[in-house]
């Protein structure tokens, strides 16, 4: 297992998510109301880009008729076919046991320990005092 | 003759005997015959008006047409299974009938006026008890309703379900509305209230054009429809949550056929995972939903006989329970005694014959259970 530091912290808005590529895989990461989540970017269905479906909330009910809108912002929607992950574990909604996406830990560390640590920011010039993301594989 | 029909002529089928025939059809009765079971209103008018000579059979089935009565069935005069006699010695002794239930087809179920619809049905209850409950210990009934007016059908299940003898609630396949919509869930309500599975039928009002791309011109094209009558209101049900607000509730599809289920479950399960967010209570995919919801008369069998189809259709469907046996008498399915195929095996064909229809039932259950004990 390696750290890749792959995206400063204020390049991916809440609600946003991005493609990353590390070490060979795409990856696509998620700002979950200011927390950091990576997937792996290839639905498994028919292999569309994750990191472009829309990020949203789980529809819920008790009974027909009835709405309730929970965890807003906390799946996403595969752009092609509509099948819902969960952003936290990669597990898709329907079928949470037999379709699913690897889920990569992620953390936020400062530059300064970046710089000191057994971290691979081939492609990013790390400063100091910004934030990043760092995804494990 | 060819040589498919020759083949479906010698296939030897599974012995029925012991079974529990899930839908057998003794004839639609002649209107002056229910005059008795009528109120004196509709006694009155019924006479007055004409009515009483009117055959309110329904035209989806008219007796003459090759494939609703086996030759051997039709009557000399009159309609095939419109006496008891004809109807023990046609089809509850050949096949061995332990138990079978008579789901009546009568033009009340999608008559416009509800009032009149109602008193109908009411009335051809009411008969099925007398002339032939009454009569045939073997026999059990089915509570026919009209669906488009779910209060009078309530009121109807209501009182006919005191008789233990009446084993479920019949509606037609074709009503006003799909099945699922909150109009009809009064309907669901009671029937699984009382213990009573919902059956839904081939045929219907046509109100609607019978195909979803306008009115056919030809029979054909009005009986094979009927399976994507059955699949549209099997996803009626489903989505509009129908097994979500009434989770008692058990179905039987009459005539439906079932070796389409397989790319119904397909097409029902992967187009649920991308668009399920629209019905957030359907919280299963539709096939498991089906599996315990939803259960399938035999005949007619829709499969091609003597090959290994069948079992590789039943392999698809990957669910043991969801046929009951029928024979749909008088109806022509199958020749001979031949109603259960051998292709099923006998292991699966002892629970279409007895064990599916016995926990679909719980009133034939209780029935059967008592037998046993003496």
């Amino acid at each position: 297992m390696a750290r890749h530091v792959v995206a400063r912290v204020d390049e991916l808005d809440i609600g946003k998510s991005k493609l990353v590529k590390v070490a060979g895989r795409d990856i696509a990461l998620f700002n979950v109301k200011g927390e950091f989540f990576a997937i792996a970017n290839r639905c498994p269905h028919e292999g569309a880009d994750l990191c472009r479906g829309q990020m949203v909330g789980l529809a819920e009910s008790d009974e027909p008729g009835q709405y309730r809108m929970t965890r807003h912002g906390e799946l996403v929607r595969c752009p092609w076919h509509g099948w819902e992950f969960d952003i936290r574990t990669g597990k898709s909604w329907c079928d949470p046991a037999r379709t699913r996406v690897k889920s990569f830990d992620v953390t936020v560390t400062k530059g300064g320990a970046l710089t000191e640590g057994p971290y691979q920011a081939e492609v990013f010039p790390v400063s100091i005092d910004e934030d990043y993301v760092v995804v494990e594989i | 003759m060819n040589e498919m029909v020759r083949s479906l002529g010698k296939e030897t089928g599974l012995s029925t005997v012991g079974g529990i025939d899930c839908d057998l059809h003794p004839a639609s009765p002649a209107t002056k015959t229910l005059l008795p079971y009528l109120d004196d209103y509709w006694r009155e008018t019924f006479v007055m008006r004409g009515v009483d000579r009117l055959s309110l059979a329904m035209t989806s089935s008219p007796a003459r047409a090759p494939i609703n009565v086996r030759s051997e069935w039709k009557a000399t005069s009159g309609f095939a299974g419109d006496t008891l006699e004809t109807v023990r010695s046609q089809a509850l002794d050949p096949f061995g009938t332990r138990f079978a239930i008579c789901n009546v087809l009568h033009g009340s179920m999608i008559m416009h006026s509800d009032d009149m619809a109602a008193a109908l049905c009411g009335a051809v209850n009411e008969w099925l008890a007398r002339e032939w409950l009454d009569k045939e210990q073997r026999l059990r009934g089915s509570i026919i309703v009209s669906a488009q007016n779910a209060e009078l059908a309530v009121a109807e299940i209501e009182k006919r379900a005191a008789d233990k003898r009446f084993v479920q609630v019949l509606i037609l396949a074709q009503n006003d509305e799909p099945l699922g919509r909150r109009r009809y869930w009064p309907i669901y309500e009671a029937a699984a209230r009382n213990g009573l599975p919902l059956c839904i039928h081939a045929g219907g009002s046509n109100r609607h054009a019978p195909t979803a791309t306008g009115w056919p011109s030809y029979f054909v094209e009005a009986y094979v429809a009927q399976a994507s009558i059955f699949e549209s209101q099997l996803l009626s049900l489903i989505s509009e949550g129908v097994f979500h607000k009434v989770p008692d509730l058990k179905v039987v599809f009459a005539e439906s056929g079932f070796t389409w289920l397989p790319s119904f479950f397909w097409r029902a399960d992967k187009t649920w995972r991308g668009v399920r967010a629209e019905t957030p209570w359907v919280t299963e995919q539709p096939s498991d939903i089906v599996k315990r919801h939803v259960r399938f008369t035999l005949q007619p069998v829709e499969a091609p006989i003597g090959t290994d189809a069948l079992a590789r259709t039943l392999e698809h469907i990957d669910c043991d329970d969801i046929l009951l046996f029928s024979t749909d008498y008088p109806h022509a399915q199958f020749e001979g005694l031949n109603a259960l195929s051998a292709n099923f095996g006998e292991t699966l064909a002892r629970k279409i014959l007895i064990d599916n229809p016995l926990a679909t039932y719980s009133r034939i259950a209780a029935d059967f259970g008592k037998e046993v004990a003496k």
